[in-house]
This record gives C-alpha cells, sequence and structure tokens, in this order.
C-alpha cells in the first residue's frame, strides 16, 4: 500500500515532466515549425493529435486485454493486474473519444462532412462502445475479485470482438466504390519535420498514456484500499454489537 | 465422528457489507444443527458459505474435506441449500420442476416419486405450476427436488416458513430420517421450540460472529 | 472422460428441454414478442412509405426486428431462472455452468428461428419480396447459420447482465455491438437470397461463410466463458 496520500513518486513526477515537455515540443513542431500541407493546408496539424490518439487508445486496450489474460492465467490471481486493466481501458476509452472527435473535424474541413461510412472510422465507433461496455461491466459493483473476474474475461471477448467487426465493416464497405477518400493521410506528403512530428506525438502521447495509467492503477489501488479499509471498520462494529 | 464442515475465523462479504465478521463452526456428521441468532446476523451467509456459494474472504473452511478458499465449486454437487427463495421455474408444473432436477442428475423416475410421496404430493398437485401454489407447497416441492438430488448436507434457511402443521411434523420427520440414512442438517428456523425439539445441538450467531 | 461429456449433454438437453417448456407453458413468444416484431415490421413501412425502398431494405428490417426481438428474448430467458432462484440452485447443486449455457443457447436459437421465419414471411407478405428457390435455400442457410451466432452471444451476455442492477440497458449495451457483424453479414446474405437490389444468389455465400466464423468461436467462446461470467 502506497505509503504517501498521493498517487505520485519520484520516477512518475520525472515522466510527468518529461510528458510536459515533450507535449510542449509537440505544440511548438505541430504548430509552428512543421510546412502546411499543399492540398490541406494548416488542417493537416491535427494529424499530430488524431494519429497519436488512436495509435495510443490501440496500445491501452492491448495493454488491458494482456493484464486481464495474466490476471485469469495467474496462480495467485492478484488485483494489481485488474486494475492496471481498468485503468488501460478506462484511459483507452478517452483516447478514442479524442481520436473520434479529432478525425470528425478534420473530415469537416477536408470531405466537408462529419462522419463518413468509412471501414475505420466506423469499427473504431465500435471499439469506443464496446469498451465502453467494458467499463459499466467493471461498475456492477460486488467484491474486488468479482469485478477482476468478469472484467477479465469480457476484455478478452472485446480482443475477439474487435478484429469480427472490423473485419465485418471493412467487407461490407468493399463492395461500395466510394471507399478511396477513406484516408485522409494517403493524400499528404510528409517532408522530415512533419514526419518529425508525428514521432513526436507518438512518442509524447504514449508517454502520456504511461503516465496516467501510473497514476490511475494507484488510484484504484487506493479505492480498493479505502473499501477494504471500511470493511475493517465495520467488522469490527460488527464484533462489538455481538459484544454488546 | 468424522467432521464435515470446519470453518475458522471466516469472513465473507455481500457488496461491502461484512455478513460474517469470524465464525469459527465445526459440524459432525450426522448432526442436526441449529443456527440461532436475530434477523441480520448472518445466519443465511454462512448458509450460504458452506454451500459454496458465497465466496470467503478471510479465515479457512472445509467442508466434507474440500477447502472453501480453493476449491468450493466441488462442494456444490454434495450439498443441498433451500434458501429463502424455491430455487423453482414458476412457470413449470411441480412435476416438469422435478423431473428437470432428476434429468440433472440421472436420477430415476422412480426417485422423483418417492420424493413425491415423501412430501406428499399427490398427482393432482404434481400438475399444477409453481406460480399457482401456495407458500407451503412451494417449499414441499423444493424440499423434493432436494431428495431427488441426493445431498449429504443439508443447509435449510427457514424451512419450516409456510409450512401448515402437518407439513412442519412431516419436515421433521423427514429430516430425522435423511440424518439416519447418513445426512448432516443445518438449519436456521425462527420456529425455536420445535427447532430445539429437531436440533442435536445449536450454535448461536449474531454481529457474523459464532460464540 | 466420455461419462463427463455424456453428463454435460444430458444436463444441456435438459435444461434446453426445460427452456422450451416454460415457453409452451408461458407462450411468452408467440403472445408477445411475435407481435412486437410483426408491428415492428409495420411500422417500418410507415416510416419508409415507398415499395421500392421497402423492397431494398427488407433484409435489414427483418434483421434489425429480429434483434429488437432478441433482445426481449434474453431477458425473458434470465428472468425465469432468477424469479426464484433457480439458476443459484442450480449453481448450488454444482451443475456444470458450460453444459448449463449449450442448453439454453439451444433454447434460445430454437426461438429465435421460429420467429425469424415469421419475419421473413411478413416481409414476403408486406413488402413483396419474391424468391427463387436457390434463393429460398440460401435464405435458410443464412437463418441457420445467424441463429447459432445470435444464440450463442445473446446467452453469453444475457447471463453476464443478468444479476446485475440496471440490467435492461447493460444488455444492449453489451450486445448490440457484439452482433454488428452478423446484422451486417446476414443482411447481406439475404439480399442475394430476396434479390433486392439486384443481389444475385452466388453474392451471399461470402457473407454466410462470415457468419459461420461468428457461429463457431461465440458458440465455443461461451461455454468456456459463461461460468466465470455469472458466477458470484
Amino acid at each position: 500500500m502506497a505509503g504517501q496520500s498521493g498517487t505520485g513518486t519520484s520516477a512518475t513526477r520525472r515522466l510527468g515532466i518529461l510528458v510536459i515537455f515533450l507535449l510542449a515540443t509537440l505544440a511548438l513542431c505541430g504548430l509552428w515549425f512543421s510546412a502546411e500541407d499543399v492540398v490541406q493546408g494548416s488542417t493537416v496539424r491535427i494529424m499530430y493529435v488524431h494519429v497519436p490518439s488512436i495509435w495510443t487508445a490501440y496500445i491501452a486496450f492491448g495493454l488491458t486485454a494482456l493484464c486481464s489474460g495474466v490476471y485469469l492465467s495467474g496462480k495467485n490471481r492478484s488485483l494489481a493486474w485488474d486494475r492496471v486493466a481498468g485503468a488501460s481501458g478506462e484511459i483507452g476509452v478517452l483516447f478514442v473519444a479524442v481520436s473520434l472527435v479529432t478525425g470528425s473535424m478534420w473530415g469537416r474541413l477536408t470531405w466537408g462532412t462529419y462522419w463518413v461510412w468509412d471501414a475505420r472510422l466506423t469499427s473504431t465507433a465500435f471499439l469506443f462502445i464496446t469498451y465502453v461496455g467494458y467499463l459499466a461491466v467493471r461498475q456492477l459493483g460486488g467484491t474486488h475479485r468479482q469485478r477482476a473476474r468478469r472484467s477479465s474475461v469480457l476484455a478478452l471477448l472485446a480482443i475477439l470482438e474487435i478484429p469480427l467487426v472490423h473485419f465485418s465493416v471493412t467487407l461490407w464497405r468493399s463492395l461500395h466504390q466510394e471507399a478511396t477518400v477513406a484516408n485522409p493521410n494517403a493524400k499528404v506528403e510528409l517532408d522530415g519535420l512533419m514526419l518529425f512530428s508525428l514521432f513526436l506525438g507518438l512518442v509524447a502521447f504514449t508517454m502520456l498514456f504511461a503516465w496516467l495509467v501510473l497514476h490511475r492503477q494507484r488510484g484504484m489501488m487506493l479505492e480498493d484500499a479505502f473499501s477494504d479499509r471500511g470493511l475493517d471498520v465495520a467488522i469490527t462494529a460488527r464484533r462489538n454489537e455481538a459484544g454488546a | 465422528m468424522d467432521t464435515v464442515i470446519e470453518l475458522s475465523g471466516v469472513v465473507a462479504v455481500l457488496g461491502q457489507f461484512p455478513a460474517l465478521a469470524g465464525v469459527d463452526i465445526t459440524v459432525q456428521r450426522g448432526e442436526i444443527v441449529l443456527l440461532q441468532g436475530p434477523n441480520g446476523a448472518g445466519k443465511t451467509s454462512l448458509l450460504r458459505v458452506c454451500a459454496g456459494l458465497l465466496p470467503i474472504e478471510r479465515g479457512t473452511g472445509q467442508v466434507l474435506g474440500i477447502d472453501l478458499a480453493t476449491n468450493r465449486e466441488a462442494i456444490r454437487s454434495r450439498v443441498g441449500l433451500l434458501g429463502h427463495a424455491n430455487g423453482l421455474y414458476l412457470d413449470l408444473t411441480v412435476m416438469q420442476n422435478l423431473q428437470f432436477w432428476a434429468s440433472t442428475v440421472a436420477a430415476a423416475s422412480s426417485e422423483v416419486s418417492d420424493a413425491m410421496a415423501t412430501m406428499r404430493i399427490d398427482g393432482r398437485l404434481a400438475e399444477v405450476k409453481a406460480s399457482q401454489l401456495s407458500a407451503g407447497q412451494r417449499r414441499r416441492c423444493a424440499l423434493a427436488s432436494l431428495i431427488v438430488r441426493r445431498a449429504e448436507i443439508w443447509l435449510l434457511d427457514e424451512p419450516h416458513a409456510g409450512l401448515d402443521a402437518a407439513g412442519r411434523d412431516e419436515l421433521d420427520a423427514l429430516l430425522r430420517s435423511a440424518v439416519a440414512s447418513g445426512a448432516t442438517v443445518v438449519l436456521a428456523s425462527h420456529e425455536r421450540d420445535r427447532a430445539l425439539g429437531l436440533a442435536t445441538r445449536t450454535v448461536t450467531i449474531d454481529g457474523g460472529g459464532a460464540a | 472422460m466420455t461419462g463427463a461429456v455424456i453428463n454435460k449433454r444430458r444436463i444441456a438437453i435438459a435444461v434446453a428441454r426445460k427452456d422450451l417448456t416454460i415457453e409452451w407453458n408461458s407462450r411468452i413468444l408467440v403472445n408477445q414478442v411475435a407481435p412486437f416484431a410483426a408491428i415492428v415490421m409495420v411500422l417500418f413501412a410507415f416510416a419508409l412509405d415507398n415499395d421500392g425502398i421497402l423492397l431494398r431494405v427488407a433484409p435489414g428490417l427483418v434483421w434489425l426486428a429480429t434483434l429488437f426481438s432478441m433482445l426481449v428474448v434474453v431477458q425473458r430467458s434470465f428472468t425465469v431462472e432468477s424469479a426464484d432462484g433457480a439458476l443459484d440452485a442450480l449453481r448450488v447443486a454444482g451443475v456444470d455452468m458450460g453444459a448449463i449455457f449449450v442448453g439454453k443457447a439451444v433454447a434460445l436459437m430454437v426461438q429465435l428461428f421460429v420467429l425469424e421465419l415469421m419475419l421473413v414471411a411478413t416481409a414476403v407478405v408486406l413488402y413483396g419480396v419474391e424468391m427463387t428457390l436457390a434463393g429460398f435455400c440460401e435464405a435458410i442457410v443464412t437463418l441457420v447459420v445467424a441463429t447459432i451466432g445470435l444464440g450463442s452471444v445473446g446467452t453469453l451476455y444475457g447471463g453476464l447482465a443478468a444479476g446485475a442492477r440496471g440490467r435492461e440497458t447493460l444488455l444492449p449495451l453489451l450486445l448490440l455491438p457484439a452482433v454488428a457483424p452478423v446484422l451486417i453479414g446476414a443482411t447481406r446474405a439475404t439480399e442475394a437470397a430476396f434479390g433486392s437490389g439486384g443481389a444475385t444468389v452466388s453474392e451471399g455465400w461470402p457473407w454466410i461463410g462470415l457468419l459461420l466464423v461468428f457461429a463457431v468461436l461465440f458458440s465455443a467462446v461461451g461455454t468456456v466463458a459463461f461460468g466465470p461470467l455469472v458466477d458470484e
């Protein structure tokens, strides 16, 4: 159990400072130093947030599945794995939301519409809803172990569902010939600095994700510890009741 | 005598509420143990723990030599828990309910008719839907399903509730004969005098701990 | 080993027969769900109000009505379990959860299949769908394969949502994204069978392949995952 009152350690503080520095550099590179795109103009700068967000979301859901698998297969079934899975799931949902919002803004500017029934967009929307469901199941109540088992199984089911949804949506859209507008990145000619900014975005967002997960899972640990302590108090009260 | 239930320092929680706060109890084969205590003392939770239904958070326990912490699922096929709910399908007739239970444990139809005879379920009652039964009739039907399931330990939560006087006498007689043929009974009952006459031993539970 | 398999098969058959007997005794599917599904089909006709469009989108409407009705049937399938603690009683008796899953899923599939047949007949009558013999065979295969997938995934998530507070809203949230591949695949396959929008029968078979993958995956996974998801 963490001795101090917060969720930070000197390591996370260092990581936090690094994240701030990287994000500031990204903002400078993305908004100032990097060139405009020949076709899209300044609109292309959304890419430096949009692409790293969805990248981070995939990492997050991958981590959720990995930790859930470890939780279920482990002999001692440490709840720490479940907390990391849950923290990663929550932050993954956040990043999918960011990528959907930035994506539709980008779409409005380049295609003139917020939404197209493109395979990638549609399956990303399903990804979002699937993990909102995962988070809802985590809130169902019961003991920590019930929560951990239920949500771990569900996280593995989600990993099974997502490729199926993606594959079927892709197959569905491939029948319609308009699919070529789908990929805005394809039209972008990336020069050296733009490529660097994009890469920097990936690194910065991954670090940001790591920082958020570390804090969130510690927060969850404190929540669990708090409700356990509440349990201890309640057990004592109940024993006293018996003695009275 | 051999020990069939042995719990020590068991804590079990419902949500975040400690239904059991450190219970110690030992039950030998062939006993009829009466759990005493006010409402909310943890009698029901104790029965559910013994049935392998409610996980234990702390402490150790064994039922029929099986460890509660690591292998509680294995206990389930060998005990019978009758709780506040009767576990019946309300849209099935009494006969259909018993036949369903019989087919889950591969019991012969003669076992079903034996159980029905023991619980005074006649041919006419057998064809009534469970939703149309009185509380006492449902309880009789549920007890009959316990017989069909061949449980070694009977964990009964208020088995007398809803039964008429004749039904209660019949239940007591049934429990005694079940014990005589090797079963063990743990029950919680508000019918104090009747239960005391039936029980071979009483255990008092209060505030989630056994004294 | 074989003893255990026979055991599970016997339990699965008992559970399926029990669920279908409950339906036979209560007639909820016939008296309430089927009329609901039919009225949904009629309402689609009011909303779209154009014979040409109706004919083209008929397959999608059949499967949408199926999904909406399925939510009701799945809820019902687990309400009968929790009404008097019957699933609890099965668990206490140590009855194999995988076998219970198979039994409940099969019962759900039978009910869904009846419902889908009725919806296809409704589409033929109300929307003027015409089918060739090859199309009819393809439609039947589509119904069977899609129903296996729907029955499996419906039972899996129905069991998870059954014990929860707010189950009425949790079930669609979990179930509808998961069955998206079935909606897509079954709709395209049915379009091919109906010949909607100039589709030919041969275009439907790849979609039936997708439905088959879904059905195999979820029936296998459901047997393993049902116990941990439902157990308290």
